[in-house]
């Protein structure tokens, strides 16, 4: 039986002025287990706290119950008080007789009613209090970033500028992500290259930075705190070390006829490249399923050629494992695939291309070396139609629902780029809606159609139709003028939408993320929490989370960082004790309260059991507690009533309704 | 009982999520929003806990209306507990219908932690309805009347 | 035509010829009409975000007096009178090249199709006899209008 001390505050006049405070002391005084009952002015002050002290101390109370205002008020101040005279901080339950009774009830009589029976609720909860202890779990002082773009370079930056060591993992040879295949970016339109270099070789060579290219996360388990992540360095088949980045190996490979992913397949590469001029690290790397050493066996002109004795043929994929306290998702986006898209004959034509991919015709060091030319027969095009919203705010099956957002952006830039470079090549734009909030964004909108006579028609595409002269007939709507327009055109280039790189689901598995059905992983709350996923530890940054563009990004990837450094700071976690936890007596293993759990907090063991004498070895679900958040999803899963969540037990919220409807 | 019987003093069991609508009845307090005495709040850290069988359990202890507040879909603290409440509580309260607990009785209701008018609104809403519909007699374990 | 299919056709439309029944007045209350063309079309015209690309992809396009996008306002704006009186309603040639492309299964197509349903379901005989057929072609009539009538009737 517990020895509770009941606690009501006056709060002045707000709650003595309409509930009568002394009858309320005297009605839970009558309560099973209340041993000591008193009231004050201020229960939260200095003096009443001491009061609720003394009383713990001298009736060696078990349990406190204090009548006042909102447990989101004073809570936590009680339970420091509690602590403070020895009593187990969670044996504390406040009865809220202010917002909800005193404040809001007139009547005397009716309010002191109510306030007895939230007062006798609250000591039926109690009563069936048990001490709960905050675990505690210890902080590896290592994040590690998964992606090499813009967003998981500024988050490893920003991590280890405040000391602690970041490893970032990068599927691909180099990092430098999406952003490296741009040739100039909105709204200033300076170049790519230029702004992000030099954060590429920050991170290379900042001390508290290692990174992993041409690797991947291969299995994560632990918990916030305490990841093992198994990474996979797969075999470059060129020693790192040895390596000098003269790029001899590259320029005699004999095998050049490999489509180029760092120009989306416009040109070629050799089978040993370096993805692009400024790559971090200046390694090549042997791709093995086009190298004629790999395939034959004969060749190995790359080790010949090579001074440094570089290449190694014999090299593989090597897995490293490493402890991390955070995990900070930066994997990025790729653009959809256009093979559903017959009526742009993006198949069809090699003149109809995605905006990407002009990115990298208009790039100096792309295909076409920075000339803007037609791909099928290197003429300069007079006519150029940009189509918007390709594959973005589809409702079918064969686009993505949502607004790719950067997509009104970058069409505005090309089109200005395009008419600046250009002046006599005519350019229309098709939009549906031109959506430009962002600083500085829809004057830059503006200067494209006002200064730099861009065409803007509201209207859609319907098709695209190669001509046997090689020109493109474009059919649209225009909106506004309620006609069908039919042009030529000498290039089509689509603002295909964009989605979240495809291994993203793969890693959100490992790592127990949420995941939408846009595979966009799920923040922990969509406005205040949205740089944290809803498991502890992990944390978004850019374009894996939802659309954005590159300050965005850059913004997210800052606040993930600062979001992973808070965490690191901590030597240990101090964790919720209202936790779920499982009766493995009573547990069927069923799987059902993991299936719901949001957090991925529950996994299911084999115990060895003593159910009434039968020793037997069952699978039963164990609850993790760092990782348990204390919704109670689980508990009315439950079929068999195995699961409780403490603090907020079965039987003390039947205990409650009992009281209230006694 | 009869509707206009004046001594008939409804119990009612509020359900409210800690994050949203307990934040939310707090408001409505501190604004001075009233509401009838009968509804007494028990707390709960998601709507997504409240168990089938507290609310079956109020009715058999002689509650006359139990009404269950958490976050607006999409808002949830935990992400999803909401869904799950509204699923659960959609098929209870439909198989309470059907035992004769009429729907008027029953009620889920988002409330966020700014929305001290929309809480004090549905209450009063609610205790009004409880009222038309009188004293509940389903359900009710005849060996725990207090009388 | 056999007894036995001769008792199953309407009796007040065997008199009359198609071209009469075609130019039957028509009325309709628009509300509900407009509630009749969602109900047979299946399309929620609200997901309609006004792209335009049914009319950029129309090949009757400028046949037309009320362009393939505007059907989804018709229909929004419940002006169902107008929309059958058109010219658009007869010179859809449902070759539902909108409906294919739509990207948010709108579908004029089908709803231009439920238009043309309520008019000749109000005129009583939906088909065409056969017999008659040779006399409604003209020059004019496109081949796939032909084309899309039997897709019609094999659904």
């Amino acid at each position: 039986m517990q020895r509770i001390g009941v606690f009501v505050c006056h709060c002045g006049s707000n709650i003595a002025a309409t509930v009568d405070v002394k009858k309320v002391v005297e009605m839970a005084a009558k309560e099973p287990g209340v041993v000591h009952a008193e009231d004050y002015q201020y229960m939260c002050s200095e003096a009443g706290q001491s009061k609720v002290i003394n009383a713990i101390r001298e009736k060696n109370l078990t349990g406190v119950v204090i009548c006042s205002c909102s447990p989101r008020m004073h809570e936590a101040t009680f339970r420091k008080a509690a602590e403070k005279a020895g009593l187990n901080p969670y044996m504390v339950e406040i009865a809220n007789i202010r917002e909800h009774c005193s404040w809001i009830h007139k009547d005397i009589q009716e309010a002191t009613e109510k306030a007895v029976i939230l007062a006798r609720t609250a000591i039926a909860k109690v009563n069936l209090d048990t001490p709960l202890y905050p675990g505690e779990s210890r902080v590896t002082k290592r994040a590690l970033v998964i992606g090499g773009g813009i967003a998981g370079i500024q988050s490893a930056l920003d991590i280890a500028d405040a000391g602690y060591e970041v490893d970032i993992v990068e599927k691909l040879p180099s990092i430098g992500g999406r952003m490296s295949q741009l040739d100039k970016t909105f709204p200033t339109l300076d170049c790519s290259a230029c702004i992000l270099t030099p954060k590429m070789v920050e991170a290379s060579a900042h001390e508290k930075i290692t990174i992993y290219t041409y690797s991947e996360v291969e299995k994560v388990s632990g918990f916030v705190g305490d990841f093992t992540v198994d990474i996979r360095k797969k075999a470059r088949s060129v020693d790192m070390d040895k390596c000098t980045g003269c790029g001899v190996c590259s320029s005699k490979c004999p095998s050049k006829k490999n489509p180029n992913e760092f120009n989306r397949g416009l040109d070629n590469r050799s089978a040993i490249y370096i993805p692009f001029a400024q790559a971090i690290p200046n390694v090549p790397v042997i791709d093995r399923e086009n190298c004629i050493k790999f395939k034959t066996g004969k060749c190995g002109v790359c080790s010949k050629v090579c001074q440094a004795g570089a290449i190694d043929y014999e090299q593989k994929d090597e897995i490293v494992t490493k402890k991390y306290g955070a995990i900070v998702v930066a994997t990025g986006f790729d653009v959809i695939k256009l093979d559903n898209y017959d009526e742009y004959a993006y198949s069809q034509s090699r003149d109809v291309i995605t905006s990407l991919e002009l990115e990298r015709i208009m790039n100096a060091a792309g295909p076409t070396k920075g000339h803007l030319e037609r791909l099928s027969d290197g003429k300069a095009p007079e006519n150029i139609v940009f189509v918007q919203c390709v594959g973005s705010r589809c409702a079918d099956s064969r686009g993505k629902s949502y607004c790719s957002k950067i997509c009104c952006m970058y069409t505005a830039k090309h089109a200005m780029l395009i008419r600046d470079k250009y002046p006599d090549t005519k350019v229309t734009v098709f939009y549906i809606d031109v959506r430009t909030p962002g600083k500085n964004f829809d004057e830059f909108y503006r200067r494209a159609v006002e200064d730099y006579g861009v065409n803007y028609i509201k209207g859609q595409v319907g098709k695209v139709l190669p001509q046997p002269d090689g020109t493109l007939l474009v059919q649209a709507s225009d909106l506004l003028d309620n006609r069908q327009i039919r042009m030529e055109a000498d290039m089509v280039v689509l603002a295909a939408a964009i989605e979240p790189n495809p291994d993203v689901r793969r890693i959100a598995t490992m790592l127990t993320a949420s995941i939408d059905t846009n595979n966009f992983l799920t923040e922990a709350h969509a406005k205040l929490r949205p740089v944290e996923s809803p498991t502890a530890g992990i944390f978004l940054s850019g374009v894996c989370q939802g659309p954005k563009d590159i300050p965005e990004t850059v913004a997210q990837a800052g606040a993930a960082a600062v979001k992973a450094i808070g965490l690191l700071a901590k030597d240990k976690l101090t964790t919720n004790p209202c936790t779920a936890h499982s009766d493995e007596l009573l547990c069927n293993g069923c799987s059902q309260c993991a299936n719901v759990c949001p957090y991925g907090a529950i996994s299911y063991e084999d115990h060895l059991v003593n159910d009434h004498g039968v020793r037997e070895t069952r699978r039963v679900a164990v609850v993790n507690n760092a990782l348990c958040q204390g919704c109670g999803a689980c508990t009315v899963t439950c079929p068999s009533g195995a699961m409780d969540l403490q603090g907020f037990s079965n039987r003390q919220i039947i205990a409650e309704v009992d009281a209230i409807c006694r | 009982m009869s509707i206009t019987d004046q001594t008939f003093k409804p119990k009612i069991v509020a359900f409210c999520c800690n994050w949203c609508s307990y934040a939310g009845a707090d408001l409505a307090g501190s604004s001075r929003l009233t509401y009838p005495a009968d509804v007494k709040i028990i707390r709960v850290p998601c709507s997504c806990r409240v168990n089938p069988m507290f609310v079956l359990r109020a009715f058999e202890k002689g509650a006359d209306g139990v009404i269950l507040c958490g976050c607006h879909p999409g808002d949830c603290h935990y992400t999803t507990g909401n869904y799950y409440a509204r699923r659960r509580m959609t098929l209870l309260f439909s198989m309470l219908d059907f035992i004769g607990v009429e729907n008027g009785r029953t009620r889920v209701e988002w409330v966020s932690a700014a929305e001290g008018t929309k809480f004090s609104q549905t209450m009063n809403e609610f205790v009004e309805k409880i009222y038309s519909l009188g004293k509940n007699v389903r359900l009710e374990d005849l060996r725990c009347q207090s009388q | 035509m056999s007894d036995a299919i001769k008792d199953r056709t309407p009796a007040a439309s065997c008199d009359t010829g198609y071209s009469e029944r075609k130019s039957m007045p028509v009325r309709f209350s628009n509300a509900n009409a407009a509630e009749q063309i969602r109900e047979i079309s299946g399309v929620n015209p609200l997901k309609c975000m006004k792209c335009g690309k049914c009319s950029a992809t129309c090949p009757a396009f400028d046949e037309m007096d009320i362009k393939p996008h505007q059907f989804v306002s018709y229909v929004l704006n419940e002006d169902i009178e107008a929309l059958v009186q058109s010219k658009s309603l007869w010179k859809c040639l449902s070759c539902f090249a909108c409906v294919e492309r739509c990207p948010r299964d709108v579908q004029p197509g089908r709803l231009i199709d439920a238009a043309r349903q309520i008019v000749v379901r109000q005129r009583g005989q939906n088909y065409l006899i056969a017999d008659e057929i040779p006399e409604l072609l003209d020059e004019d009539t496109p081949q796939q209008l032909l084309v899309s009538a039997l897709r019609r009737y094999r659904r």
